[in-house]
């Protein structure tokens, strides 16, 4: 028996070191910080629908943004469904991730590797759809590296594209690019380059596609 | 006397399991080594919070108890008691369902496998079958 005594203590001394040791370790932070580089490429967004829609809708947005995931996974599927996949509008969505937030840059930055391997909207709809990663402000890089796995991503390619900060330039010009257009918050839109002031509703959206569709005709 | 002594072991393991999740949790711990496995996107779903509380913290709850209720049983005074086997065997399938209702969860809901939650499943699975084979062992009555 008092050989079994020293097992439980033994097990219970490594495990609690393994613990202790655990909470000693800093995580690496996510690079979070703004990087004041214009994007090289020209780089304008990722679209949604047609080329050739009459009407474009911009949206400025911060993947740790409660406001924007909540459009993203509320109003965003009636406006694909209604304007956007009707060939009425297209969507162009530009980062503008804000400083008040520790992993949004990252989020972009994620979702931007992933539009490298062609899946920029499936990243984007990760990130909102699993929105509780931007409660716990935990680092996550582990769980956004499971979401590219989860999407069939290159992981080697995607590691060197966020370890790279590869498109840190891109998410910087778009900030930069909403700046000088005057967004203060988000999500904010941009109706074939004017302010939308209306609320961020797919009916309100729909009705002023609407109206500027017949006044095209 | 074996079986209990299982049963504790079993038991820390699970509490250390439990306390290692729960800690990452709350923030104690940055990122879970979880190598090939969905840890951190089972950990930060919402099935992660169950009535405003950390999953992990029953499952430290619930460990800790285990481990008290089998340390207690393997005093002297307490070896042929049936009383502790019901209880033990009352909270290990009560464990037990819990964990089936997790693992149900990360396969049909979440289709994501937390390596850890698995260990804990495995664990309190063996816990449960041990609490069972320790009950149909104890006397008919209490001394």
């Amino acid at each position: 028996m008092k050989g079994f005594y020293l097992l439980l203590v033994g097990v219970a001394v490594i495990g609690g070191g393994v613990l202790w040791y655990g909470s000693q370790r800093t995580p690496a932070p996510a690079p979070s910080a703004p990087v004041a580089v214009a994007a090289a490429d020209g780089f304008r967004g990722y679209t949604l629908g047609s080329d050739s829609a009459a009407i474009e809708i911009t949206e400025y947005s911060d993947f740790e943004c409660p406001f924007c995931a909540s459009f993203a996974t509320v109003q965003m599927p009636v406006i694909r469904e209604q304007l956007i996949t009707t060939g009425k509008v297209r969507w162009r969505y530009r980062d503008f991730p804000l400083p008040t937030h520790a992993y949004s840059r990252f989020a972009a930055l994620a979702a931007q590797c992933a539009g490298e391997q062609g899946k920029f909207w499936e990243m984007h709809d990760q990130l909102f759809t699993n929105h509780q990663w931007a409660q716990t402000g935990k680092n996550p890089r582990g769980l956004f590296r499971e979401f590219a796995r989860g999407l069939g991503l290159d992981l080697d390619k995607y590691d060197a594209c966020m370890d790279g900060q590869r498109y840190a330039g891109r998410v910087q010009a778009s900030v930069q690019e909403g700046e000088a257009r005057g967004v203060k918050g988000t999500p904010s839109f941009y109706v074939n380059g004017r302010p939308y002031q209306g609320r961020s509703a797919s009916d309100d959206f729909k009705a002023l596609v609407d109206s500027l569709t017949k006044k095209h005709k | 006397m074996i079986r209990r002594q299982a049963i504790v072991l079993l038991a820390l393991v699970g509490l250390l399991v439990a306390t290692y999740l729960w800690l990452y949790k709350i923030g104690v711990l940055g990122e879970l080594q979880c190598g090939t496995g969905s840890c951190e996107y089972v950990q930060t779903s919402g099935y992660a919070q169950l009535l405003g509380l950390p999953v992990a913290l029953y499952g430290v709850a619930g460990y800790a108890t285990l481990l008290a209720l089998g340390l207690a049983g393997l005093q002297r005074r307490f070896a042929s008691d049936r009383r502790l086997s019901v209880l033990l065997a009352a909270l290990a399938t009560a464990g037990f369902g819990f964990t089936i209702y997790l693992t149900a969860i990360e396969l049909f809901v979440l289709h994501a496998i937390c390596r850890w939650c698995v260990a804990s499943a495995v664990i309190m699975s063996a816990t449960w079958v041990l609490s069972l084979a320790d009950l149909r062992r104890a006397p008919a009555t209490t001394p």
